[in-house]
């Protein structure tokens, strides 16, 4: 990894513990400003529980966690919620089931006192490929794929600095999940973004993100370069598997 | 035939008129797994509502035929469907954890759906939850039985899901992005559970997912939705040679992990797909 960036986001030996169960064991990366971290691997690894401590969804952890410089702990710096968006894994859980789109979008920039609200929101919904007609919609009258894109919408309507992105492509047709997986890649390289992003799907991984963590069972067995995963270059069984059996169905 | 559609136009009223979301479809489904790929916001979760009768109640329902096992869907009384839902056919919805419910254990849910169609105490239903959350690849069932859904991770509730629908038994299953949120492997052996269901107890599959690889390869049809309409349906096999041109435009936005782009092209959607 480039040594010349500074380190956007450091996780450093993180712990979660679920009661008796032991959800993240000690996992460690780092992204530098501007790059992108994916983390693929078995269902109930722990890939959304790293997430959502480094959201500050979750504060019982051990180890040490920052982001863009800032230390997470107890207390948030004041404009943490605005620099740091997530994209959950299950949309309809993160958009509020009283609130039009309209509403969940125009929201963040009421809050941080944004203006030309109407002008963003028409284009982050252009952005995001959603129609026009969905703008005044509630959840509940929209399809799996279409309340996705409004959860990726909002992450970015506060043009956050880094972006937390669960599963963000897993409810989308192949032609609206290039269309996004486009766009991610322009707002990096225009405003330098920071992701970091879970995802099943390997080639989607592969495809924004120069390097990849391997989780199995709450550890990180594994992190190479996309290059070297494309390539097959794998150490871990975890990830020869994982790897083999997407090369056989893509 | 265990499902007959044909003309079924599904709309809703917006303040500019009536929104057409599904319209004049048609497919048969027997003893088989049919895919349904297609356009997000295409009508293929509005489609496989509306064979159990769960739609939204804004919405309006047209079907020339609209038919489970013979039993007209439109004109049943809710009785014959409440015998039909969870019981002969189960449905797998999108969000499969907001279509729990959040009050109750994992085991609870899976054990109460197992009594619905079968005889057994409730030790059984609970060692029958158990082990069909096994058969779904949960590692530690135990423990996720034991699990409200909150607790558990997102690929944990789409098993829950489908092991809650398959307890019954059920003749039919509707199945919508059923494996989205998991990872090749349990994919793998959910699918291998499926088709187990359906070449040795007759079951009729009805699978609908963005993945395309996977729906050539597992299903025996597929049938494309785009703009609320079927537009193209052919064997699974043949989906590489698919000949409409929204079909093939699909199949060129995929990323592929052994062949990358440094950008991915994006379709452009010829008005003529809409007619
Ligand atoms: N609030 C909670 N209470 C108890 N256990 C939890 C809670 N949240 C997560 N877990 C457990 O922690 C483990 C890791 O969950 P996590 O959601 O991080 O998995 P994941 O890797 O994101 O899986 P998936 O790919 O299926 O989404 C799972 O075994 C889950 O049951
Ligand atoms: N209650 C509702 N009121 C108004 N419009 C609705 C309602 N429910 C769905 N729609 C619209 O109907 C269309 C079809 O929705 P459907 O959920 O069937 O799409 P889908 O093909 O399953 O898409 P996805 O792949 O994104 O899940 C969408 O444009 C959606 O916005
Ligand atoms: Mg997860
Ligand atoms: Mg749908």
């Amino acid at each position: 990894m480039s040594h010349t960036r500074r380190d956007m986001i450091i996780v450093d030996d993180l712990r979660v513990r679920f009661g008796s169960h032991d959800a993240v064991r000690g996992v460690s990366f780092r992204v530098p400003e501007g790059s992108s971290f994916g983390i693929v691997g078995e269902s109930g690894s722990g890939k959304s529980t790293v997430m959502r401590a480094l959201a500050g969804l979750n504060d019982l952890w051990d180890g040490y966690l920052e982001i863009a410089g800032m230390p997470l702990g107890r207390g948030k710096p004041p404009d943490f919620f605005r620099r740091v968006q997530m994209v959950f894994q299950d949309p309809y859980g993160s958009l509020h089931p009283r609130q039009t789109v309209d509403r969940a979008l125009s929201e963040p920039l009421l809050v941080q006192g944004i203006g030309d609200i109407d002008r963003r929101i028409r284009q982050v919904l252009a952005d995001v490929a959603l129609p026009a007609a969905a703008r005044f919609r509630y959840p509940h009258q929209l399809s799996g794929g279409q309340r996705q894109r409004v959860a990726i919408a909002r992450a970015l309507i506060s043009e956050p600095s880094v972006l937390l992105l669960d599963e963000p492509t897993s409810a989308l047709d192949v032609s609206v999940q290039a269309e996004i997986l486009n766009l991610l890649a322009d707002l990096r390289e225009e405003r330098k973004l920071t992701y970091l992003m879970v995802s099943h799907n390997l080639a989607v991984v592969a495809h924004l993100c120069p390097w990849v963590g391997v989780m199995s069972n709450g550890e990180m067995v594994e992190i190479l370069s996309a290059e070297d995963l494309r390539a097959g270059r794998t150490r871990n069984p975890q990830t020869t598997r994982l790897r083999e059996l997407s090369a056989e169905l893509g | 035939m265990l499902v007959e559609i044909s003309g079924l136009n599904i709309s809703f009223p917006t303040p500019h008129g009536m929104h057409a979301a599904v319209r004049d479809v048609s497919m048969t489904l027997g003893t088989e797994k049919l895919g349904i790929v297609g356009e997000s916001g295409s009508g293929k979760s509005l489609t496989a509502r509306a064979l159990l009768r769960l739609l939204p109640p804004a919405a309006v329902t047209r079907a020339d035929t609209l038919r489970f096992d013979g039993i007209d869907v439109l004109s049943a009384s809710e009785k014959q469907m409440g015998m039909i839902r969870g019981r002969r056919a189960g449905l797998i919805l999108q969000d499969p954890k907001y279509s729990l419910n959040p009050i109750m254990t994992a085991g609870d849910q899976i054990a109460e759906a197992w009594r619905n169609r079968r005889k057994g105490s409730r030790r059984q239903a609970k060692e029958a939850a158990i082990d069909l959350l096994a058969q779904v690849q949960i590692r530690d069932p135990r423990r996720v039985a034991d699990s409200y859904p909150h607790e558990l991770s997102g690929g944990m509730g789409q098993r829950v899901m489908i092991a809650m629908m398959l307890a019954p038994d059920p003749e039919l299953l509707i199945a919508d992005e059923p494996t989205s949120a998991l990872d090749a492997s349990v994919q793998a052996e959910i699918l291998k559970l499926m088709e187990d269901l359906v070449s040795r107890r007759n079951m009729g599959l009805m699978l609908i997912s963005h993945d395309l690889p996977l729906v050539g390869h597992f299903c025996d049809r597929v049938a494309v939705m785009y703009a609320g309409r079927v537009v193209e349906e052919l064997a699974a096999g043949e989906l590489g040679q698919a000949r409409h041109p929204y079909t093939r435009a699909l199949l060129d936005c995929m990323p592929s992990l052994t062949h990358p782009r440094p950008r991915l092209p994006v379709m452009a959607r010829d008005p003529a797909w809409l007619t």
